[in-house]
């Protein structure tokens, strides 16, 4: 199991996988160039459990717990779970929180954000430059000596809580009226539960056994000259850009695009924030997903972080709106994020250069 | 038995790791390391920087960790 993804290629083939699954998703029903979307999806998950109210985002959406469980179950299996906790755990929380409200800004995640490239969405193009940008500044406080310190190995069962949680509110969401639902919106286009859970067990093995991470991808081109994440988006990306050209899905351009809208600087610094902070959290919405399921208590905080913030994001209007064309009862609509969304952004920004600044230590492999 | 320079990075986040490990070697060359992992995915990712440099190394499970040993 070792050497199942050691070298570019077979990394590369891993991300066509990956690729394809989002396909299914794709063809299933999810939204418009939303097959996946972990920042999304946390957000309708947290409008079905009500910690928000926005009526067109409310589902719970089996593909999360579809993630931390496929790579739970595959690092169990291939006896790579281990427990642990106490690498600096509120600021991780920061760093989910923050991760969500740049992610909404912009209207998705990084793999959002690819799937949104290859369908042609110029805005998802700038987002990426914002994305990198982050990423860059995240590498320079790295080189700098950044560090959330150790986690420790800690009881097992901390490491068996959130697959726990998420499963049993997958249970409660089948066959409740508990949760809330979407009628109308984003929240009410899906796949068959069935089908996302296990098209997400999927995803998550595979996502943990390539240790696929958005923000790590181009983190280790930066750093250390590394393709080897890289290829795996590679891969994910050539099989999405095929999809939509076979199936008349693309078309590039700023406007006219599925959930999304054409601010150049809120798209801009929301996947600035994403970039930034996921390179001081080690890792991107997915990894965190991932990584919590294959036993870090750090990154379940982290989720944490980013359901809170996908709360807060909707019920204090923070979150970018998409644009919309003007319709017999309703006028066009720019899009993008209201003057709130647009402050607390910059102050996120903020917050992560103090987390960035305060976190510095000298190189000390021992310390 | 070798004279092993020691470099500790059980419990850090990505790239940290890897990044320690490539500060070690540049700045002990010729000396063999003693890396202590405590993840399986950054005993790969260190695993994977020795590769590139051409640094042989032997690789071993200790307890519920990993010791990677340079040569």
């Amino acid at each position: 199991m070792d050497r199942l993804f050691d070298a570019k290629w077979k990394l590369a083939i891993g991300g066509v996988i990956l690729g394809l699954l989002a396909v299914i998703l794709a063809v299933g029903g999810n939204p418009g160039n939303m097959a996946i979307c972990v920042a999304c999806f946390i957000r309708d998950m947290a409008g079905s459990l009500k910690l928000h109210t926005a009526p067109v985002v409310q589902y719970y959406r089996p593909e999360i717990v579809g993630f931390v469980c496929g790579s739970f179950l595959i690092a169990l299996a291939t006896k790579e779970y281990r427990t642990t906790a106490g690498s600096s755990p509120v600021i991780r929380f920061i760093l989910g929180f923050i991760m969500m409200i740049g992610a909404l800004v912009f209207l998705g995640c990084p793999l959002r954000m690819l799937i949104r490239m290859a369908a042609g969405d110029a805005n998802a193009y700038v987002g990426l430059v914002g994305f990198a940008a982050g990423i860059g500044t995240g590498c320079i406080f790295l080189k700098k000596g950044f560090s959330l310190g150790r986690a420790y190995e800690v009881k097992k069962v901390n490491g068996f809580i959130l697959p726990a949680l998420l499963v049993i509110g997958l249970v409660v969401s089948l066959t409740t009226a508990l949760f809330a639902v979407s009628e109308s919106g984003p929240g009410s286009m899906h796949a068959a539960p069935i089908l996302a859970l296990v098209v997400a067990l999927v995803f998550g093995a595979i996502a943990q056994k390539t240790r696929a991470c958005f923000a790590g991808s181009l983190r280790d081109v930066f750093l250390m000259k590394d393709f080897s994440l890289i290829s795996i988006l590679g891969g994910m990306f050539a099989v999405l850009l095929v999809y939509n050209v076979a199936t008349g899905k693309f078309h590039f351009g700023f406007t006219g695009q599925p959930i999304a809208h054409a601010q150049h600087i809120w798209n801009l610094l929301g996947m600035y924030a994403v970039g930034f902070a996921a390179v001081l959290a080690g890792g991107c919405p997915l990894r965190q997903l991932v990584l919590a399921g294959q036993g870090s208590s750090d990154s379940a905080i982290t989720f944490l972080g980013l359901l809170v913030g996908a709360a807060f994001a909707h019920n204090f209007g923070l979150a970018g709106v998409a644009a919309a064309a003007a319709t017999e009862t309703s006028e066009a609509v720019a899009g993008g994020p209201g003057t709130a969304g647009k402050i607390v952004l910059i102050c996120c920004i903020v917050v992560l250069f103090i987390i960035a600044a305060t976190n510095l230590k000298k190189s000390d492999a021992k310390s | 038995m070798a004279d092993y320079i020691e470099v500790d990075v059980r419990g850090l986040s990505c790239p940290e790791p890897v990044m320690l490990t490539a500060a070690a070697l540049k700045a002990n060359p010729g000396k063999a390391l003693k890396i202590l992992a405590s993840e399986a995915h950054v005993r790969t990712n260190v695993e994977k920087l020795l590769k590139s440099k051409k640094v042989d190394f032997t690789s071993s499970e200790v307890g519920s960790e990993y010791e990677i040993l340079t040569k």
